[in-house]
């Protein structure tokens, strides 16, 4: 059995997954100011009369770091950074303790300027003095050459709890994120190992003994014990969730868009034959732009509980939400009360619906139920023109060569799967707004844990080889090694994906089900003068995120009941 | 947090899978360096930089500036279309305004390509600029342009199209053309009758540094262009100036080449040559798109760059200031000088023979122009390649006299089907392109 949990804005979902399908599902409320014992309770509600020796995955998404992240609440870290010739790193500063250092390597990964070791150990002194514990240490173009982030590590090792490094967080290049997602990973990591720590322990008290997997934001999960060097890896896993649980529902030989409307926001993202689309570079989050992998995703901010209001004589839908819905004993009218205006929404004080878009109704000299048609159908029409956004953000995406450029695929979804609390009343009115078809999620209220329960390991492997310098490396997996001459497009493959399946297996994966996926293989022949003294080999291979296997049958018990609407299938 | 001045776009189209062959220097590997430096300094994240997938030209855009022989297929690839487009796409967003300026990175090149397109020279099939430019004046309905060639090698390409239109001011800094490929692009060349003083060439001595360049900009190009007043500017950017550059002699750096752009400040920028593509196009492309967008350059500087060791020498600053002033004073006195040309009114003629370097194609070349007050005159051009094809083409410019453009008919109903290949016309006042024998 399987549990997933998944932690919301306002909810907390937990499922119980067995191989006959959705055994059990609890809601519990969030508590931003305890997630731990948010996370407990729910854990505990849904395992109570379970054996634990049962239970075999427990996968967790929660908000822990990304709250922590937002909200501003994070220890001092240091950060020393050696950037080179370029943009001065100062405009790349994250925090108070942000220093820039002497040392250069360039784009082939040849040094150009070495460390000032002397330098970091009067650095390492000034963070002891600040009482900083954790460091972050990144270098330019450290995922060609990582040395120098080496050698910060080496003199900072013996005098702090935890030295993070630039080049083993990604292996695309772009130095600002590398350093803001270094000083992520550091200043989220003794939140992150103090939370995980005291879940392990209270769940093995409870005779859960096996090892908590955790969502990240790409849709796959990782171990906790590997999360310790990439904490950062599990923020904004929240929408993941969402998409992995309506996945198993597309079509596979067709794209789909996931919509999961919620109370606040709806989050969208794109399957292409089931496969969801990735951020090609990474995340952002309070304003930090990150090589995190992620989804591709739009978020907006308009869900079943968003504030409408008159804005000069126009009816506006969100982005502020006040509270719960009037039907609910809210503050201000949604367009939940819209639904249970029309009859859509059969549960909800019906008369405090009524009242709530009254004032609405007056202003606008139009009966309550035809301003309550309108703000389903303005709700409905913003989430299908950001659908729409997203859909031309990933086709207009930049190709670097001819053919992909004239044989790119492009992008078409005739099929909007949708999920959340209201997803069931909005479908109705999305498709008739559209000429998608709109399918809602079975078990729709519950199936971002389900996503959350059934998620696979990811990760990804960059590779690269320069037969001129004679060496390989693979950054992230701190592999460097000589290379002969000859090294060939074959071999700089097979070198990724074994160092793939490595990575795999030490994060989690199920060694006998591994789909693993050669994402970018390319090679140049280095030319200087008019003869060819080498080969440029860049690879990069992954394992996809998906669904993990055997559950077929909880799929497909769920599948049942799988509910349609087609545009003109409304009323 | 870096925020751009000004608002700019970036069209960055490597081709990591074209090349004229696997070891020429128009090659899969050309900007694979600059990518990895513009990756890895984060450029389009910066608050106010947009990258723009490009768009393709279409067969229309190209024959709306080009005569190819036998046809635009035989002599592009998608690649060119690619690139092409990608200045298009650039030109579109400028005017539109969506960006205040723009630079297309692209390959393959273009300023070697002429009017009549027999195949490659030096690089270059088609005129990345001038259909970019066509494209703008047709759909914008933009007039006058100002194109700014910094490439080492002349644009011979661009000056040949805009040899006789007044409305483009076409500015060529170069490498002296006694040194170095094609061989043209001296003070003298001014334009055709109808044209006279719009086309400007700067030869610079080899060896000419940063003080040389920024020189000329200031006090030559500079003053010209407040004259001539265009609508836009354009740079033909190419970065085969730079003091390690395999096929020039220069001393140019990535700091002088930034420094250029922020005085220049063009509307739209389009890559050209330049192929010292490990340790000068990485920082010469980060310190161009970083001078459009208005944001600190100063540390963007070769690994081993060393002003002193390039600075240029004191004959080579005389050579500048006294070429500068020859050109600056053909400026002033261009309409003396189309004054005295005895007949202002006739047909022109003009013999040449075009060598095409990549291809190894030799053109012969009889060309006629009408000397219009008016307008920028009917052109008719006689073509004959050794490769055994002989076309005439004519051309009625955008802004043609009615007596010009019925002579423009006139040629084209009356050029004789026996002699030539093909009969080719471009009737720009109506965005036409015709062909005897019609396909
Ligand atoms: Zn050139
Ligand atoms: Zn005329």
């Amino acid at each position: 059995m399987i549990i997933g949990l998944d932690v919301g804005g306002t909810h907390t979902d937990v499922v119980l997954l067995g191989e006959g399908g959705l055994l059990k599902a609890a809601k519990v409320p969030t508590d931003d100011s305890d997630l731990f014992r948010t996370v407990l309770r729910g854990l505990t509600e849904i395992s109570e009369g379970i054996a634990p020796p049962s239970i075999q995955r427990i996968v967790l998404s929660t908000t822990l770091t990304t709250n922590a992240i937002v909200q501003n609440k994070i220890p001092p870290v240091g950060m020393i950074v050696s950037a080179g010739p370029g943009i001065d790193p100062e405009y790349f500063r994250t925090n108070a303790s942000y220093y820039a250092v002497s040392g250069a390597i360039d784009h082939r990964g040849r040094e150009i300027e070495p460390l000032n070791p002397g330098e970091i150990t009067r650095i390492a002194r000034q963070f002891q003095r600040e009482g900083i514990r954790h460091v972050g240490v990144v270098s330019k173009f450290s995922i060609r050459n990582a040395t120098h982030e080496l050698q910060m590590c080496e003199i900072l090792r013996a005098s702090f709890d935890k030295v993070f490094m630039g080049h083993r967080i990604s292996g695309n290049l772009n130095f600002a994120r590398r350093i803001a997602t270094t000083f992520l990973n550091t200043a989220v990591y003794p939140i992150h190992k103090a939370f995980y720590r005291a879940m392990q322990k209270s769940l093995s008290t409870k005779g859960l003994m096996l090892p908590i997997r955790i969502l990240k934001a790409d849709g796959g999960n990782m171990k906790f014990e590997a999360s310790m060097d990439f904490p950062g890896q599990t923020i904004l896993s929240g929408p993941a969730a969402s998409v992995l649980g309506a996945m198993a529902f597309c079509a596979e030989k067709a794209d789909t868009l996931v919509m999961d409307i919620g109370g606040t926001t709806t989050d969208m993202a794109v399957l292409i034959h089931r496969d969801p689309v990735l951020n090609p570079l990474g995340i952002e989050l309070g304003g930090y732009k990150t090589l995190i992998r992620s989804l591709e995703t739009l978020s907006i901010g308009l869900g079943g509980d968003s504030a409408v209001k008159l804005v000069n004589g126009e009816l506006q839908v969100g982005p502020e939400r006040s509270g719960p819905a009037m039907a609910y004993g809210g503050p201000q009218p949604t367009p939940t009360d819209a639904l249970r205006v029309l009859g859509d929404l059969k549960t909800g004080d019906h008369a405090k619906a009524v009242r709530g878009l009254k004032p609405l109704a007056q202003a606008l000299g139009l009966p309550v139920t035809a301003v309550a048609a309108q703000i389903l159908a303005i709700s409905s029409q913003t989430i299908l023109s950001a659908a729409q956004q997203l859909i031309d953000r990933i086709n207009g995406k930049p190709v670097y060569t001819v053919h992909e450029l004239k044989e790119g695929y492009v992008v078409r979804p005739k099929t909007i799967l949708v999920l959340g609390g209201p997803a069931p009343y909005f479908a109705r009115h999305l498709a008739q707004l559209s000429n998608y078809k709109v399918i809602v999620v079975p078990r729709w209220q519950v199936a971002n844990a389900i996503g959350a329960a059934l998620a696979r390991t990811t990760c990804e492997v960059t590779f690269l080889a320069d037969t001129e310098r004679r060496v390989a490396v693979a950054p992230e997996e701190s592999f460097s090694r000589r290379i002969p001459a000859d090294f060939d497009a074959a071999a700089a493959e097979q070198t990724a994906l074994e160092l793939l399946r490595e990575k795999a297996i030490a994060r989690g994966a199920n060694p006998e089900h591994m789909e693993t996926e050669v994402l970018e293989s390319m090679q140049f022949n280095m030319v200087r003068g008019f003869s060819t003294i080498g080969k440029n080999f860049r690879v990069k291979v992954q394992l996809k995120p998906g669904l993990i296997q055997g559950y077929n049958k909880v799929i497909a018990q769920l599948a049942q009941g799988a509910e349609a609407h087609e545009q003109g299938a409304g009323r | 947090m870096l925020r751009a001045k000004h608002r700019t776009g970036l069209v960055f189209f490597p081709a990591f899978d074209w090349a004229i062959s696997p070891t020429h220097p128009e090659r899969q590997e050309r900007l694979l360096y600059t990518q990895d430096q513009i990756f890895e300094e984060g450029l389009f994240d910066i608050e106010g930089i947009t990258e723009f997938k490009p768009d393709l030209v279409t067969l229309k855009d190209i024959q709306r500036v080009h005569f190819c022989v036998p046809d635009v297929w035989t002599v592009t690839t998608e690649s060119h279309f690619i690139s092409a487009g990608g200045a298009k796409t650039i030109g579109m967003a400028v005017l539109d305004q969506r960006i205040d300026r723009g630079f297309a990175l692209v390959r393959p090149p273009g300023h070697h390509a002429m009017r009549v397109v027999h195949g490659s020279r030096g690089f270059c099939n088609i005129n990345i600029e001038a259909v970019m430019i066509e494209y703008l004046r047709q759909a914008y309905g933009i007039d006058k342009v100002a194109i700014v060639d910094t490439d080492c090698h002349h644009g011979d390409g661009t000056q040949d199209i805009y040899w006789h239109d007044p409305d483009t001011l076409f500015i060529s800094i170069h490498q002296d053309g006694r040194t170095l490929y094609p061989g043209s692009g001296f003070p003298n060349e001014l334009g055709g009758v109808n044209a006279i003083g719009k086309t400007i060439n700067i030869p610079l001595p080899p060896h000419t540094s940063e003080e040389g360049f920024l020189y000329a900009i200031q006090n030559i190009v500079l003053p010209i262009l407040d004259d001539f007043k265009p609508d836009i500017i354009i740079n033909s950017a190419g970065q085969d100036n730079h003091y390690t550059d395999p096929l020039t002699n220069m001393n140019f750096s990535a700091q002088g080449y930034a420094k250029l752009t922020a005085l220049l400040q063009p509307d739209i920028a389009v890559l050209e040559g330049g192929y010292a593509i490990e340790g000068a196009l990485p920082y010469v492309n980060v310190g161009i798109v970083l001078a459009l967008a208005g944001v600190d350059f100063s540390r963007v500087k070769e690994p081993d760059y060393d002003p002193e060791r390039i600075r240029q020498s004191a004959a080579v600053s005389r050579t500048i200031a006294k070429i500068g002033e020859d050109v600056l004073e053909l400026w002033e006195q261009r309409d003396e000088i189309h004054s005295q040309i005895p007949d202002r009114t006739g047909i022109h003629e003009r013999q040449r023979r075009i060598f095409y370097d990549t291809d190894r194609i030799f053109e012969s070349q009889i060309e006629w122009i009408k000397a219009c007050p008016d307008c920028a005159g009917a052109l008719r051009i006689d073509s004959n390649s050794d490769r055994g094809l002989h076309i005439l083409a004519v051309h009625i410019p955008r802004k043609a006299c009615r007596a010009c453009k019925d002579l423009g008919y006139q040629w084209y109903a009356s050029a004789k089907p026996k002699r030539f290949d093909m009969i080719f016309m471009q009737d720009r006042t109506e965005d036409k392109f015709l062909k005897r024998p019609p396909p």
